[in-house]
């Protein structure tokens, strides 16, 4: 198509079974939502991945700057102490 | 053979969709976008699906050592029996989706009451080919729309395919012999009978798309018959290629 790159791009996020959380699969470019739905069917789908479909247009996602890496996430690689993995659970705690 | 009018019945509705098949299937890596490039060859293989099941019992009810392979590639132009309409070309998109619209209606309705057969093959092959087609037919209907009430380019080009491709939907709902007696024996589904839905849909949705219903009253037929339009061998010399340079080859 000619002029597709007036399609807008969409971000698809796929649910692969009951009881799991949607994952993002991939992107794709579509008109309008519902187009991008039909064609995320038939693109990521179409293999019995899924069970249920979300598309978002990717200009509604705010995504964190590369070139803030430093300030947003090295303070935290040494601070193991954040995971809370030094506490000494009674053995009738389960699940934790 | 003994049942010459189930025989001859099933291949009517097979036909129709291994052509159509074929057809959407030339599209695998021409599509005009990547993702209706997909769409149109998973159709084209939910048809192929289709197409097995029906060659498979229409083998057994021949019983004469033939395979649904022997049965889909290896007969003449003429001992096809579908419908002009699946098999005219790829034109255009609007084409494409026109042609695929003005099946997928017919084909849904067509399969609702087959679903309703007395004959447990056919009932079940409807069963499950229905939610496929359900979704063919959402898919090309949107299309429609989409085109119709797009630009002023996609709105004239949609429109011609549709006036181009409407003299072919009349033949949807034509009887042969075959018919006829498989609809007696609660076998098959009068066509007949489908005709006033499905114009009453297909207007409904040529109208919400902006577009004119043609008011032509001159239709084409023959290919129920087996008398093709001139694409038909085209199609057929890609589609048997391979079994008629290699008798017999197998992958």
């Amino acid at each position: 198509m000619s002029n597709k790159k007036n399609w807008p791009l969409w971000e698809v996020f796929v649910r692969s079974k009951n009881g799991l959380e949607h994952r993002h699969f991939g992107s794709l470019h579509a008109a309008d939502a519902e187009m991008a739905l039909e064609n995320a069917r038939d693109v990521y789908t179409r293999r019995n991945e899924g069970v249920s479909i979300w598309v978002v247009e990717s200009k509604h996602i705010t995504a964190s700057n590369p070139e803030h890496n430093g300030e947003l996430f090295e303070p935290a690689q040494d601070k193991v102490y954040r995971h809370p993995t030094f506490y000494d659970l009674p053995d009738d705690v389960k699940h934790m | 053979m003994k049942n010459k009018n189930l025989y001859n019945y099933i291949l009517g509705i097979a036909d129709n969709s291994l052509i159509l098949g074929q057809r959407l299937g030339e599209l695998c890596g021409h599509g005009p976008s990547l993702e209706t490039d997909i769409a149109c060859t998973n159709m084209s293989l939910d048809l192929l699906g289709q197409v097995r099941s029906y060659y498979q019992y229409g083998a057994k009810i021949a019983g004469d050592g033939r395979t649904e392979d022997d049965i889909a590639m290896l007969r003449k132009e003429r001992e096809y029996f579908n419908v002009l309409l699946v098999e005219q070309p790829n034109t255009d998109f609007g084409y494409t989706m026109a042609r695929q619209f003005l099946f997928d209606v017919y084909h849904f309705l067509m399969l609702t009451e087959l679903e309703k057969s007395t004959d447990l093959n056919l009932s079940a092959i409807a069963k499950k080919s229905i939610k496929e087609v359900s979704y063919h037919k959402r898919f090309s209907s949107d299309w429609i729309k989409r085109l119709g009430d797009g630009t002023e380019e996609s709105h004239k080009r949609i429109q011609t395919a549709i006036n181009d491709l409407w003299t072919y939907t009349d033949e949807l709902f034509h009887q042969t012999e075959a018919d006829k007696a498989m609809v007696a024996e609660g076998v098959g589904v009068d066509v007949t009978k489908l005709k006033d839905a499905y114009y009453e849909e297909v207007n409904a949705v040529l109208e919400e798309a902006t577009l004119s219903v043609p008011e032509s009253k001159y239709f084409q037929k023959g290919g129920k018959q087996g008398i093709h339009t001139e694409h038909m061998g085209y199609l057929l010399a890609d589609l048997q290629y391979m079994q008629r340079t290699y008798p017999n080859m197998e992958w």
